[in-house]
């Protein structure tokens, strides 16, 4: 904080309170629009092309899940083949001792699990959580985004903030309420 | 608009009109926050934690005194503790069949079941899981079903569908609990939120992760959480296929056959649905939940009960007729002394519980009763119970060498190990419906009318944005 000498909280963003999805899809997409870059929205529930507007890539999640299948597969298939042929090879009345149709069900079983816990680490590992404190739990009102409200906010970090044109944008899109955001 | 439910298509509504974001959001979440816990919680959770008490007696006895004191012995090696295995195993199953085939499928309905579904699912392994352990005599090393490194270099036996078991079943149980737990994380951060009492506001906090319903993390979530249910669809039915190979594997006639896998999937999904059925018709009636359990979720999960319980009756009618078709005399004695032997009794009743009493399901009237549904739902219960019991024992008790033939009775202690779990089950969904969500919060909210069409269910709908655009 030695950038700060009056010792004010620094600000995190500018936040502002929507009642209806359509309306913050539409700022999403207006602020996109206006230049702005470095923003998330806040929602109840999941809103179809909300990403989209904010303008968010397509996420890496489903390779890092196929990774996590055949690394799976890799692990069932090689435990099994090295130790029915080179760790501990039993010879049974001649019958091969890679039998690899009775292999089969193993691997699937561990493809499927190792797929499955790429799938939920990946997801919170790319989110970032289990993220105990963050900026936007400072709002006043930002409980009501695991209610019944949708936020959008626009980062100070962002090249274009300026906190009086972020205002006017936000009441031009017909934000309920702005509230600043401390870091 | 491709939306699987509107108003006045497809019978009731699957949310009752007049329903907001935040009313659905209190009505959910005051059913865990409620400072007072209703008496019938008290009652309930008091009788299935005596039975659960029941339980570990029984354990400890058996751990003191080895698996003599069940009634398994030659010729009959496996019996309760495999019959409730399957029974137990195969309820699970409509948790997983409602939470990711339903989803894949677009079933709107699913939404307000799913929650407890896959709860339900996961109590339902964690009994299933306690036999096998129990049945191995030393269940302290049970360590060894587990390829890990040993002074004696010895790996599992990778043939064998007992070890594919050990994996399928603990595969099955895991990929459950996550599919659960990520399901709910976006609830958790709803009761965070709303929790007045500090000590709750840190459980939900420390659950929720610090989950803030960020655009970006429900983007990677629903692709999570999709991708998850991809993953469950052919595990669910691995799963009872494996079970059923326990059987199938061997040469014991009645056992050996190609029709168990899909018969055996069938029938843990008509046994799952019923007791989804019994979990959801008490629930939704004592917490006052008829406006998200709607008429049309009994009705669909009746059709599903009619529709699974068909299937096991044709199971019942081919393993009839192929033991008559093979001319195989062991296979024909078998179904013979199913029918006439000493276990009769059982068999017959089996046909009574599984193919008579769904045929009352082709009425509406009874869809729609959810006293006659309830019912039907136990009786359904005890006839899956009794299909195992028939499996299992009239194979095993006459096989092919009259000399080694005996009969199979339950004792005292294996009747208390299979009411104990059902005691568990209970206590653990008591548990459950007073700490976590019973309904999934966020998934009810985009079903509500005024989310729209932009409110997206866990499945992107590309017709919707092709008409937008």
């Amino acid at each position: 904080m030695s950038s700060n000498p009056m010792h004010l909280p620094r600000v995190y963003g500018l936040l502002a309170e929507f009642e209806r999805p359509e309306e913050l899809v539409e700022a999403a997409r207006r602020a996109r629009e206006a230049g702005y870059r470095r923003m998330d929205a806040y929602t109840p529930f999941p809103i179809h092309g909300l990403s989209d507007a904010l303008g968010f890539g397509r996420t890496k999640l489903p390779l890092v899940v196929l990774a996590g299948g055949l690394i799976g597969c890799a692990t069932a298939l090689g435990m099994q083949w090295f130790s029915t042929t080179i760790h501990y090879p039993i010879n049974v009345g001649g019958r091969p001792l890679a039998s690899w149709p009775s292999f089969i069900p193993i691997t699937f079983e561990l493809t499927v699990l190792f797929a499955a816990v790429f799938a939920v680490l990946g997801m919170l590992g790319m989110n970032g959580l289990p993220m105990p404190y963050h900026p936007v739990f400072n709002a006043p009102r930002f409980a009501f985004a695991s209610r019944d409200r949708f936020f959008l906010c626009i980062e100070a970090k962002d090249p274009l903030f300026n906190e009086r044109s972020i205002r006017a944008f936000f009441e031009s899109v017909g934000a309920r309420e702005v509230v600043e955001v401390e870091e | 608009m491709s939306r699987a439910v509107q108003p006045g298509r497809g019978g009731p509504p699957v949310i009752e009109p007049g329903h907001t974001y935040a009313t659905v959001t209190d009505k959910i979440s005051s059913i865990v926050l409620a400072r007072r816990t209703p008496l019938f919680w008290v009652l309930g959770f008091f009788a299935s934690f005596t039975l659960t008490m029941v339980l570990l007696g029984a354990i400890s006895y058996l751990l003191a005194k080895g698996i003599g004191i069940w009634g398994v012995n030659q010729p009959v090696g496996w019996g309760f503790a495999i019959i409730n295995f399957v029974w137990w195993i195969g309820i699970g199953h409509a948790g997983t069949l409602i939470s990711a085939i339903l989803l894949l499928l677009r079933q709107e309905w699913r939404t307000s079941i799913n929650r407890f579904a896959e709860a339900m699912t996961l109590f339902a392994v964690a009994c299933a899981g306690l036999f096998p352990l129990l049945h191995m005599g030393r269940p302290w090393l049970a360590y060894w079903l587990l390829p890990y490194p040993n002074t004696m270099a010895l790996w599992p036996q990778w043939r064998s569908p007992l070890v594919w078991d050990v994996f399928a079943v603990s595969t099955y149980a895991s990929v459950s609990l996550l599919f659960w737990f990520v399901g709910m994380i976006p609830d958790l951060a709803t009761l965070r939120d709303r929790a007045r009492r500090k000590g709750f506001q840190i459980f939900y906090g420390m659950l929720a992760m610090g989950w803030r319903g960020s655009a970006l993390h429900w983007y990677r979530y629903e692709t999570a959480y999709l991708l998850l249910a991809g993953l469950a669809t052919p595990l669910v039915i691995s799963v009872h296929t494996v079970v059923s190979f326990d059987f199938t594997i061997g040469i014991i006639p009645g056992w050996h056959s190609t029709i168990f896998p899909p018969y055996f999937v069938a029938g843990a999904i008509y046994a799952g649905f019923a007791m989804v059925l019994l979990l959801a018709i008490p629930l939704r009636a004592v917490y006052g939940l008829q406006d998200f359990i709607t008429m049309r979720h009994l009705e669909n999960m009746a059709k599903i009960l009619l529709a699974t319980g068909l299937i096991v009756g044709y199971g019942y009618v081919i393993e009839a007729f192929m033991s008559w078709y093979s001319a195989n005399p062991y296979e024909g004695y078998m179904i013979g002394n199913r029918m006439r032997g000493p276990y009769a009794p059982v068999y017959w009743s089996l046909m009574l519980c599984n193919i008579v009493a769904p045929q009352f399901l082709w009425f509406k009237r009874v869809r729609t009763s959810p006293p006659v549904l309830f019912g039907i739902a136990v009786v359904v219960s005890i006839g899956m119970w009794l299909e195992r019991f028939v499996i299992v024992v009239t194979s095993l008790h006459r096989d092919f060498l009259p000399s080694s033939w005996g009969m199979y009775f339950p004792t005292i202690w294996d009747w208390a190990t299979f009411v104990g779990t059902i005691g568990l089950f209970l206590a653990l969904m008591f548990l459950f419906i007073r700490f976590l969500p019973m309904i999934s919060i966020f998934e009810m909210r985009t079903l509500v009318p005024e989310a729209g069409p932009l409110a997206m269910q866990p499945i992107p709908e590309h017709s919707v944005a092709g008409e937008e655009g």
